[in-house]
């Protein structure tokens, strides 16, 4: 356990000592301020119209806002993500100090969980300044804090279960820029897995969207936890974790 | 401390170390010679757990490297060909990070990166960047984390490739003073270092072992005769022929181009030391008497003579193996 919180405290440091932690804060910031104004502004303005035209039903800010955002914020992580894993075995291949490690008297597991601890408190940076501009809703506004909460605890799997394959691929390749560019790839496939699903039979179909992310966050974007959701997000994380370690043993017997 | 045994480790179709057997006992300096890509690294990688063996075993203060890896890298201090630095993390701060993962208590840990500091002479680089570093500095870093847990056995790679010579001298000390109650794997291809450092040498080549002995034994074992050099004022067969002439020597060869003060290697038989009876020659002969020095074979010749030999008949059987069991127990 120590050694896990010293690598990820390691991992940390480096995010923040090198420019990567504050790109990828900035960009996140910047991208989900501008979806936030936008369906602010968007619904601020059917509000007004409503009350001029003296008609239909009260709108609900959780569906009109946060939950739209809540899947932008999805769409942002898939980009961000790779930033984020791909330096993370890749680095340590490149500079050689990737046998510090390996010869250090710290399992493997312990290595690939601090790193993905490291990673994850990074995205959960995302989410936090994401939440900074949603909170504004619950002062000027009357949102409802379950659902958002739902749907914070449903990107926090999707971002984990993104860092984790993002990690795996990252131990193949001494490269970042390979890393960084397989891991998008990968996510842009699982992203539009479930576009086969409306015009292939219905056994591929399902398939393809069981195993898209995108089917699983929506359901936690609307305030729902589903136990198949969640158990989707968690066998990727394990998955992940698990091929990862198998990876950094293969290392071993093939160099 | 290390014993291995029939150590192989292929990758792929290429064989890096071909059956390797040798040991080291506590508080040894052992030297590891061989020209690049004769399986140095490879053999190193497998000590330190890095790299498991194809064949063969490899024990460290007696725990197998396959079997229990954690008991072997918590007893080894490993400084890698290239240091294994994070360039952006400043020298103290790396080195209790260094320090956290090799297992050092908490309250011991401060006491530690300062003991380093001090031994390896980093103060005033404390809280440098690493990536700032000179080639120098970066490697005393590597060889302070090697350190940092007081390890029993040290392996370093390498460990004076690219300093400056007075670097080189610091780090030979630094090493030479660790070995008291370190055992020491040190690998080189520059030869006079590790005559210089080491109590022992195995000599490698092609992934094989060639010769295990210490330096002076490996001197000796070559050397039939002993060599003298002399450079004596005046003409150059009229010396010869009076040399030739003193009891014991065996051959005199002109040594380099006459240039008028003739220089000559004088072929002594062994166990006799005629350098008296020389002197005495040249003087009676009229002649000034310049230089005078018996010529060792220093190990850069052993060690071209060895793989030669190895490329003639091999593969060589006169490894002293039953030495090597001593020497590891």
């Amino acid at each position: 356990m120590r050694n896990i919180l010293t690598i990820a405290r390691k991992e940390l440091k480096t995010y923040f000592t090198s420019p990567i932690a504050y790109i990828v804060l900035a960009i996140g910031g910047v991208i989900f301020g501008f979806f936030f104004y936008s369906a602010l502004a968007f619904f601020v303005q059917r509000g007004m119209e409503m009350e001029m035209y003296g008609r239909g039903m009260p709108m609900n800010v959780n569906e009109y806002v946060v939950r739209p955002l809540l899947l932008n914020l999805s769409v942002i992580s898939l980009f961000l993500v790779p930033m984020i894993t791909m330096r993370l075995y890749a680095e340590e291949k490149r500079s050689g100090t990737i046998e510090l490690l390996l010869t250090s008297p710290v399992r493997d597991l312990e290595l690939v969980l601090g790193k993905l601890l490291a990673a994850f408190l990074l995205f959960g940076g995302i989410l936090l300044v994401a939440l900074i501009n949603l909170s504004l809703l619950f002062f000027f506004g009357n949102a409802d804090w379950k659902p958002l909460l739902a749907g914070l605890l449903g990107l926090a799997l999707l971002g984990t279960a993104f860092l984790s394959l993002g990690m795996l691929l990252s131990t193949f390749t001494s490269n970042q820029i390979v890393a960084g560019s397989l891991t998008f790839g990968l996510f842009l496939m699982l992203w539009v897995a479930d576009w086969v699903s409306s015009y292939s039979g219905t056994t591929v179909g399902q398939v393809a969207s069981y195993i898209s992310v995108t089917t699983h966050i929506e359901n936690f974007a609307k305030g729902v936890i589903d136990l198949r959701d969640v158990v989707y997000y968690l066998s990727v994380i394990f998955l992940g974790v698990f091929l990862t370690h198998r990876s950094l043993e293969s290392l071993r017997w093939r160099s | 401390m290390i014993q291995v045994e029939g150590l192989s480790k292929r990758y792929g179709r290429t064989l890096a170390v071909d059956n390797i057997t040798f040991g080291a006992g506590r508080g040894e300096i052992l030297g590891f010679l061989g020209p690049n890509g004769a399986g140095k690294t490879t053999t190193m990688r497998v000590l330190t757990c890095f790299l498991p063996p194809t064949s063969g075993t490899a024990r460290v203060a007696g725990y197998d490297v396959l079997d229990q890896p954690l008991e072997v890298k918590r007893r080894i201090g490993y400084l890698p060909e290239l240091p294994p630095l994070y360039p952006e993390m400043r020298v103290a701060e790396y080195l209790a990070f260094v320090g956290r993962i090799k297992g050092v208590l908490k309250q011991k840990l401060a006491a530690r990166v300062s003991d380093v500091i001090e031994t390896c002479a980093l103060k005033e680089v404390r809280t440098t960047l690493l990536g700032r570093l000179s080639r120098g500095y970066r490697q005393r870093v590597g060889l302070a984390q090697a350190i940092i847990h007081e390890p029993q056995i040290l392996v370093l790679d390498e460990p004076t490739a690219g300093l400056d010579p007075k670097q080189i001298i610091e780090t030979r000390g630094l090493i030479k003073s660790l070995g008291g109650d370190h055992t020491i794997i040190l690998s080189s291809h520059i030869l006079s270092e590790v005559q210089a450092t080491c109590q022992r040498v195995i000599i490698i080549n092609a992934g094989r072992l060639v010769a295990v002995d210490t330096p002076e034994n490996l001197t000796a074992r070559l050397q039939g005769h002993a060599t003298v050099y002399l450079q004596a004022e005046g003409p150059a067969e009229q010396v010869r022929d009076k040399l030739e002439r003193v009891a014991g020597v065996v051959a005199v060869k002109p040594h380099g181009p006459p240039d008028g003060r003739p220089a000559f290697e004088i072929e002594v038989a062994k166990g006799r030391d005629v350098r008296a009876e020389l002197a005495r020659a040249v003087v009676h002969g009229g002649w000034p008497l310049l230089e005078l020095r018996t010529m060792g074979l220093s190990l850069e010749e052993i060690f071209l003579q060895l793989t030669r030999e190895e490329q003639e008949a091999s593969p060589v059987e006169d490894t002293p193996q039953g030495k090597e069991k001593e020497a590891a127990q």
